[in-house]
């Protein structure tokens, strides 16, 4: 198994507060990866560190064998890593398909109107085709939350991290989300989704890590995650 | 087409009016009109473009206008020259300054430019060969060839530098460089993620901005055959040059433009027909006025109507 990317030892404070102490994940090639854990147990805080939008005291960042643990955000975005935002950031001056072709021309460095072409290929995709005029700042939650993956997308990843896209989202909609993952998985992305909604982490993920107060408590398939009493624990006290 | 054919039509209307036109008051007025809309221009590019505030136009403006001057007084340097050398000197010094206060965000950037406006003023002040406090008196050479009056071919020389001005704050909207700096004003967290160079493009963009201010500072000291810091380095510019994009839209190279001619016209007319400093009442009263009523400024406002129109 080789690892696309590899968090090692990695630790991050706030202040005197320790979001993340000595984290280590391999996450390998093509794998479907789910990060779980109670609110403010630092999953965010980890893909921070792993995109670029913050950086860690201590430990390494190691994408595709090289250390990236210092790059600013927009060179490992440029390298293959794509995040989506917990709370949808849009670019909210544009329409959507404008949204698309600001990583088109500067991480895939496309034209004007082949990035055009391109966006609205993405679009489709996410069945957000017949949204490519409208401005991003009307649309509605769901989708928002799908712009923020097919923006996600137009960064032509190969690893794509999903920071809750699912939160707020009807049970439809959440297939939806789910079936755009899972295509996006099965044309050799390499995923982690971050997800409170427990059946739809667990239908996805072939591994699960579970952090505490910025550790990690538990790591296995999604069913052996389940039956861990530390989980139980962590998620639903004593 | 459409834009470069009617930036030759009013090149070719102002070169018309200094050579037919006979009161020189109407050039000594338009040249600030002018001015500002130089300024709103450059102002936009980081301000409107990229959402950065920047209250430190008198500082660009300034270095500009004391690099044409000081210039002037030691080699004697054409206006031309003067204006290259301004630009290249605000330009670098907004090279320099974006790169150490463009990593502060919102409103400490902001503070950050009216620390460097004190900057400059206070080492003007203190520079002897540029006149210090009580500043320099300066005079001009006879006018270039085809012009009749030192006034009107300064008249000309702005307004060429407006269109230019206005042509390149265009071609950067349009471009990919536009694009990322809209995508830095809508969310600087989702930019770089998106694979925008955040920090290289603001630096960019407020190097291009003051470079703009410089040029169009130089050749004020030829223009009041003067210069001192004080009102060299006044906050009057810093306001101007924002209020403009502010009450014209930020988001297109029309608004500044549209912004900086019924602005500064207005406060021409003031400034002759009531007093001096009733036109920076007026400045106070429109910005509060489009900021609470129409805070997409008068494109914005355009837009609204033409929408309402079609339906």
């Amino acid at each position: 198994m080789s690892a696309l990317l590899q968090v090692k030892g990695v630790s991050k404070h706030f202040g005197g507060f320790a979001a993340l102490s000595d984290v280590s994940i391999d996450i390998a090639e093509g794998e479907r990866f789910g990060l779980i854990g109670p609110n403010g147990s630092g999953k965010t805080t980890l893909i921070n560190c792993v995109s670029g939008a913050l950086r860690n005291e201590a430990g390494q960042i190691i994408y595709q064998g090289k250390e990236v643990t210092r790059l600013p955000a927009y060179r490992r975005t440029r390298l293959g890593i794509a995040r989506s935002f917990q709370i949808p950031r849009p670019f909210s001056s544009m329409s959507v398909l404008e949204n698309l072709m600001v990583p088109l021309q500067y991480v895939v460095h496309r034209k004007e109107t082949e990035a055009r072409d391109e966006a609205l290929a993405i679009l489709k995709t996410t069945a957000l085709a017949d949204k490519a005029g409208t401005p991003s700042n009307r649309l509605s939650q769901v989708e928002l939350r799908k712009l923020e993956l097919a923006r996600a997308m137009a960064a032509r990843p190969r690893l794509l991290i999903s920071d809750e896209a699912m939160a707020g989202l009807s049970g439809s909609e959440v297939d939806e989300v789910l079936k755009i993952l899972f295509d996006l998985n099965a044309s050799g992305i390499t995923i982690i989704m971050i997800e409170h909604i427990m059946h739809a982490v667990m239908r996805f993920s072939q591994r699960v890590v579970c952090l505490d107060a910025g550790r990690i408590i538990c790591e296995g398939a999604p069913a052996a995650i389940v039956a861990n009493a530390d989980v139980q624990r962590a998620y639903l006290g004593a | 087409m459409k834009f470069w054919a009617s930036l030759v039509v009013v090149l070719a209307l102002v070169v018309a009016a200094a050579f037919t036109v006979k009161n020189e008051f109407v050039f000594y007025a338009g040249y600030t009109v002018l001015l500002y809309v130089v300024l709103a221009t450059a102002w936009n590019i980081l301000g409107g473009y990229a959402g950065y505030v920047n209250f430190g136009t008198p500082a660009f403006f300034g270095l500009g206008a004391y690099t044409g001057a000081v210039l002037y007084k030691a080699f004697a340097l054409p206006l031309g020259l003067q204006i290259a050398a301004a630009a290249l000197m605000s330009g670098l010094l907004g090279l320099f300054a974006g790169a150490l206060t463009l990593r502060l965000r919102g409103i400490f950037f902001a503070i950050a430019t009216i620390a460097l406006v004190v900057i400059m003023e206070t080492a003007f002040i203190n520079w002897r060969y540029a006149g210090g406090a009580t500043g320099l008196q300066l005079l001009r050479p006879p006018p270039t060839a085809p012009f009749e009056s030192y006034i009107k071919m300064l008249f000309v020389v702005m307004a060429a530098m407006a269109l230019g001005a206005v042509a390149l704050a265009r071609y950067i909207q349009d471009s990919w460089i536009g694009r990322g700096l809209r995508a830095i004003r809508d969310s600087e967290e989702a930019a770089e993620c998106s694979g925008v160079p955040t920090l290289r493009l603001k630096v960019f963009a407020c190097t291009v901005s003051g470079a703009l201010m410089g040029a169009a500072g130089a050749p004020m000291p030829m223009y009041l055959q003067y210069i001192e810091p004080s009102s060299t380095f006044n906050l009057n510019y810093a306001v101007g040059a924002l209020a403009s994009p502010m009450i014209g839209g930020t988001g297109h190279w029309l608004g500044p433009v549209i912004g900086a001619l019924l602005l500064s016209s207005l406060q021409q007319y003031v400034t002759v027909t009531i007093s001096n400093e009733m036109n920076v009442l007026v400045v106070g009263v429109l910005l509060v006025v489009f900021v609470v009523a129409a805070p997409e400024g008068i494109l914005g406002l355009a837009k609204k109507v033409g929408a309402r129109w079609k339906r």
